[in-house]
C-alpha cells in the first residue's frame, strides 16, 4: 500500500516531465531552433558527455565551497541558536535584526565581498552562510521554544541541569524543526554559491557557466544546470534520510 | 442530613504516624482572583489520600505548590521526602525507549546507567510492560504509557508520589482496569500516594481519607476517612456504602 503510494507519487511528475523533454525536443527540432537561442534535451546531455570532465571538475570545486559553507552555517546556527535560547537579552537583541537582515539583496553584497576578499572561495562561502545560516538558525530557535512547558516543568522536578535539559530534552524536541530548516537551506546552497562564482571567480559550476555563456555554448549551460539540480536533488535526499534515521519516532 | 453521618469525621490528630507532606493554612491569589483559601492537609507514609474537587478549585495549584513550581503567598509546607509526580499527560520522551524514559530520572541524577536499568528492569513485570521496553511510546496504549510513567515517578522519589488526575484521559475500561493496577502495585511498593482527581467514585475507591475541595476559592470542606473495605479496597465498588457516601460528597460540592 505504501509502497504503491510511493510510486504513484513519483510516476506522475515523472511523467508530466517526460512529456514535457520531448515536447522540448520537438519543438527544437521541428522549428530548427539554432543551438546559442535554445539547445535541444538531446544537445544538453551531449554536451554533459563530452565535456563531462571539465564540468565534474568546476561541480567539484562548488560542492567543495557548498558543504563547507553549509557546514559552518550550521555550527554557527547553534551557537546562536543556543545563545538565543539560553539569554532572553540576546535573543530579544538580535532575533528582529536576523529577519530584517533577510531583506537585504544577497546579490548586492556579493561585488562588494568579492573586492573585500578576492576571488577565491571565501567570499563565496560567505554567501552561502549569509543564505543558509538563517532558515537554520530560526528553525532551531523557534524548536527550541517550541518544547511543551509541562516536559520543561518535569525536568525541573528531577533537577536536571541546564546542559542535561538541553541533551535529552530540547535538542531532540527541536530535531524535527532543524531538519524542514536544513532542508529549506540544501535548496538554496547550492545556488548561493553559483551567485558567487557569478560574479568572479576561477573556478567552480558558476564559473565555468558564465564562461560557456559568453562563448554562446548554451547547451553546455544547460549541462550544468542539469548537474546543479541533480546535485541539489541530491543533497536533499541525503538530508532527508539523515531527518528519517535521527527522528526515528515520528 | 441524615448524609452527614456517613461522613465519618476524623479528627487529623498526630496519631504517631510519619507525616510526609503537611500543608498549613496555604493561601494563593492571582491578581485578585483567590485560588487557595487556608488550605490545611496531611499526608502520612503509606497512606493514600486523594484531594477532591470540581475543577476550579485549584487542585493544579496545590499540586504545583506542593511540588515546588509555585510559591505559596501564605502558610507553611513541609514535605519530607522527594516528591515524584505524574499527570495526565504522560509526558514520556518519544525519542527514548521506555526502558529508558523510565530510568530518565536516575540518569539525569547520575547512577550507574546498568545498575539503574537492572533496577527498572526487574520492576517492569509489576507495571505490565514485559516485553515492551525497547519499544518507543508511540507504539504504545494509553494505559501502558500511564503505567510507564507511573513507573518513572517511584524510580525518581520512591517515596510520594503526586498524581494529578492520571487517568483522566483514559477510556472507563481502561480506567477501571488501571485503578485497580494502581492499587496492587501501592500495596506492593508500599508508596504513599497524593491523588487528585474530580472524579468522586475514584476518590472513594482508591482512598484512605479524601479532602474535599471547593470551588473558587479552594477551601477544604470536608476531611473524609474511607473506612469500610480498607483491605480490599476494589471491593468497595460493590458495596452501598460507596453509594451513599458518593451522594454524600455530591452534596457538599
Amino acid at each position: 500500500m505504501n509502497r504503491l503510494k510511493k510510486l504513484d507519487q513519483r510516476i506522475y511528475p515523472i511523467a508530466t516531465l517526460f512529456l514535457a523533454v520531448i515536447l522540448w525536443q520537438l519543438i527544437v527540432t521541428l522549428a530548427h531552433i539554432p543551438l546559442y537561442i535554445l539547445p535541444s534535451p538531446l544537445d544538453t546531455v551531449n554536451a554533459l558527455v563530452s565535456d563531462f570532465s571539465a564540468i565534474a571538475g568546476h561541480v567539484g570545486t562548488t560542492l567543495y565551497e557548498s558543504v563547507l559553507g553549509f557546514a559552518l552555517s550550521i555550527a554557527l546556527a547553534f551557537v546562536l541558536g543556543i545563545l538565543m535560547d539560553s539569554f532572553q537579552v540576546v535573543k530579544k537583541s538580535i532575533y528582529p535584526i536576523l529577519i530584517v537582515s533577510q531583506t537585504i539583496p544577497t546579490i548586492a553584497l556579493t561585488p562588494l565581498l568579492i573586492v573585500w576578499f578576492g576571488f577565491g572561495i571565501l567570499p563565496k562561502i560567505l554567501i552561502i552562510v549569509m543564505v543558509c545560516f538563517f532558515p537554520i538558525c530560526i528553525s532551531l530557535v523557534d524548536g527550541f521554544e517550541k518544547v511543551d512547558k509541562d516536559y520543561l516543568n518535569l525536568f525541573h522536578s528531577y533537577k536536571a541541569s541546564k546542559l542535561q535539559t538541553f541533551i535529552h530534552l530540547k535538542l531532540p524536541y527541536a530535531l524535527v524543526n532543524l531538519f524542514s530548516g536544513l532542508k529549506i537551506a540544501a535548496t538554496y546552497m547550492i545556488m548561493a554559491a553559483i551567485i558567487g562564482e557569478w560574479q568572479g571567480g576561477t573556478k567552480g559550476i558558476g564559473v565555468y557557466m558564465v564562461r560557456t555563456k559568453n562563448a554562446y555554448a548554451l547547451d553546455k549551460v544547460f549541462a550544468a544546470i542539469l548537474v546543479i539540480v541533480i546535485v541539489s536533488v541530491a543533497f536533499i535526499y541525503v538530508i532527508n534520510y539523515v531527518a528519517k534515521k535521527t527522528t526515528h519516532w515520528k | 442530613m441524615q448524609d452527614r453521618a456517613v461522613l465519618e469525621k476524623k479528627v487529623p490528630a498526630s496519631s504517631g504516624d510519619e507525616a510526609l507532606i503537611t500543608l498549613d493554612r496555604i493561601s494563593k491569589s492571582y491578581g485578585s482572583a483567590e485560588i487557595l483559601n487556608k488550605v490545611s492537609l496531611n499526608i502520612s507514609k503509606g497512606e493514600f489520600v486523594s484531594i477532591l474537587g470540581p475543577s476550579g478549585s485549584g487542585k493544579s495549584t496545590l499540586f504545583n505548590i506542593i511540588t515546588g513550581l509555585v510559591p505559596a503567598d501564605e502558610g507553611t509546607l513541609h514535605v519530607n521526602g522527594e516528591i515524584g509526580y505524574m499527570q495526565q499527560k504522560d509526558l514520556l520522551l518519544p525519542w527514548k525507549t521506555v526502558l529508558d524514559n523510565i530510568v530518565l530520572p536516575l540518569d539525569l541524577k547520575g547512577f550507574d546507567k546498568k545498575a539503574s536499568r537492572a533496577k527498572a528492569d526487574a520492576l517492569i513485570d509489576r507495571i505490565g510492560l514485559r516485553g515492551y521496553e525497547h519499544r518507543y511510546p508511540s507504539q504504545l496504549s494509553g494505559g501502558m504509557k500511564q503505567r510507564a510513567s507511573f513507573l518513572r515517578t517511584f524510580l525518581a522519589s520512591g517515596e510520594i508520589m503526586l498524581l494529578d488526575e492520571p487517568f483522566g484521559a483514559l477510556d472507563s475500561i481502561t480506567k477501571g482496569k488501571m485503578q485497580t493496577w494502581l492499587l496492587e502495585v501501592q500495596k506492593e511498593l508500599g508508596v504513599t500516594i497524593l491523588f487528585i482527581t474530580h472524579d468522586i467514585e475514584e476518590s472513594i475507591l482508591l482512598s484512605d481519607r479524601i479532602y474535599v475541595l471547593s470551588s473558587r476559592p479552594g477551601v477544604v470542606k470536608e476531611e473524609i476517612s474511607v473506612e469500610f473495605d480498607r483491605s480490599n479496597k476494589p471491593g468497595r465498588l460493590l458495596n452501598p456504602e460507596l453509594l451513599m457516601m458518593k451522594e454524600a460528597i455530591k452534596g457538599l460540592l
